[in-house]
């Protein structure tokens, strides 16, 4: 009772007196006026970031959707070259954060960017299973970060935005970012598997088990090496492979006695299950 | 290359990562301890018999940040002088508290405010981020705010010391201070957290000066009397 009084009677008005009495331009200030600048234009760029980010996330995802169309549609090499359109766009947007990184510790900002990473991980890794029937590696995906100013259209701007920017920007995705797009991957390749059966196609369920079993061994390899996200991510993945498994179970047992066309049929249900089952997760 | 192969070659650069950070660990777990040591040195300024001697305690403490500099010296040898950001979190918080530590320790000196540079100084890194291993500003301020709840606390125990004056000139230094961070736009992080802490600090401060100005007690601080330190 007594504290909370004693605070009421206080008066206000000196208070404010006292806040005036602070010299602005004192040295204290002038170096706070500095620091709010530092953390203004640090904040400011972690936003641009997070931004690009995003849309990258985005434009990966509808790549991804615009992939999952290419083993229905008759015309699969026109999806294939929109997939190769939409993936030259996301990678001008990742040349615009590399041109924001220039000079900075990448690692600093990686929180801002590394979803879009992974997205981006997973929509190129899928095209390149469509097209080879493999894995890219890191390796390739960073030979593909790699941007020579004369190859873009904007080249004559940044030369006059500032002399100091390298003939080469790059931007390296990490291991991490590397393996959780990959596990990304695995789950959309799934997808494909049960849709492909739904297509009447018989092979491709049988490659994409193999496929997915060579990853899940891999992430076995690195256990719990790897940092916590990556070992979350093994328990979804061996789900996945479950599904698929199981899927190549049913076509092998069930194949032989049921004609194809009825065999859709059995699938579509199953699919439906499985759709369920992932809600659940 | 088989996809076998390349989950090897991630494992192999996996491995070494937490290789480096097992050295992190190491240096950081020493430096610490040398944080804790000064700690405790400094937390003597707040005993009776402590008001006297705080030119020798600082002193000490002194001593103690040339250990701490050979130990941040290790530490920059332990990863890739361009990964700073990687290994942040590391020593971010002992970090944080070396800030603190010196920030006391100047205040107590020449009661100002330590610079960011004069900091970097004190540990014997670099206050840029373009010269090596450096002090980041989110760090500082951190330990600047961490200096305001010790001064509050300081301001309370010299008066139980019978040190007047000395309640006032922190009250006029921590609202200097406060009205810097206000100048600052902290996003929703760690920082505008502990920045939050900070009107408490100041609140403290103010009632003491409000419970030696109603009993006279801060007239006789500056008029001259004083006399206690």
């Amino acid at each position: 009772g007594f504290r909370k009084r004693k605070h009421d009677n206080f008066p206000h008005g000196q208070r404010r007196d006292e806040k005036e009495n602070v010299n602005p331009s004192s040295a204290l200030m002038k170096s706070f006026k500095s620091f709010q600048q530092e953390l203004d234009t640090r904040h400011d760029k972690y936003e641009r970031l997070v931004k690009l980010s995003r849309d990258i996330t985005i434009e990966s995802k509808r790549t991804i959707f615009l992939l999952h169309r290419y083993i229905s549609a008759p015309n699969g090499e026109e999806v294939l070259h929109d997939s190769q359109v939409k993936l030259d766009a996301i990678r001008r947007k990742i040349r615009q954060i590399a041109q924001e990184l220039i000079g900075e510790d990448m690692y600093q900002f990686h929180k801002a960017i590394s979803p879009g990473l992974q997205e981006y991980v997973e929509a190129v890794s899928f095209q390149y299973f469509i097209k080879t029937r493999s894995l890219i590696s890191i390796e390739d995906i960073n030979k593909q970060l790699i941007f020579k100013p004369e190859d873009r259209e904007d080249t004559s701007m940044i030369f006059n935005y500032r002399d100091l920017i390298p003939h080469t920007l790059s931007l390296k995705v990490t291991p991490v970012d590397y393996l959780l797009g990959v596990a990304d991957l695995t789950g959309e390749l799934m997808r494909l598997c049960i849709s492909s059966v739904g297509n009447g196609d018989m092979d491709t369920p049988f490659e994409l088990s193999q496929f997915l079993r060579q990853i899940f061994d891999g992430f076995t390899f690195i256990g719990n090496t790897g940092p916590y996200e990556v070992s979350k991510k093994l328990y979804t993945l061996k789900q996945s492979l479950a599904k698929v498994e199981n899927a190549c179970y049913t076509l092998k047992v069930r194949g032989s006695e049921i004609p194809k066309h009825v065999l859709v049929d059995v699938f579509s249900t199953k699919t439906e299950l499985i759709d369920h089952e992932e809600c659940l997760s | 290359m088989s996809v076998s192969d390349m989950f090897v070659a991630l494992q192999g650069a996996l491995t070494a990562d937490q290789d480096i950070r097992e050295e992190i660990r190491k240096v950081v777990q020493a430096l610490e301890q040398t944080a804790r040591e000064m700690l405790t040195l400094m937390q003597g300024v707040h005993q009776g018999p402590g008001f006297q001697d705080i030119p020798t305690k600082c002193q000490k403490a002194r001593e103690h940040f040339s250990t701490v500099k050979t130990q941040l010296e290790s530490l920059k040898t332990k990863f890739p002088s361009d990964q700073y950001y990687r290994f942040h979190e590391h020593w971010r918080f002992v970090l944080q508290r070396l800030v603190f530590l010196a920030a006391f320790v100047v205040y107590l000196e020449s009661e100002t405010l330590v610079t960011q540079q004069t900091v970097a100084e004190i540990l014997g890194i670099e206050a840029d981020r373009e010269r090596g291993f450096h002090l980041d500003i989110e760090d500082y301020l951190s330990g600047i705010l961490t200096l305001a709840s010790e001064l509050a606390r300081l301001a309370v125990n010299s008066v139980t010391a019978g040190d007047y004056s000395r309640p006032l000139r922190i009250s006029t230094f921590i609202n200097e201070l406060d009205s810097g961070f206000r100048l600052l736009n902290l996003k929703n992080d760690s920082l505008r957290k502990r920045y939050d802490g900070l009107k408490y600090d100041v609140k403290k401060i103010e009632e003491v000066v409000y419970d030696l100005s109603i009993r006279g007690l801060s007239k006789e601080a500056t008029g001259g009397a004083g006399g206690e330190k």
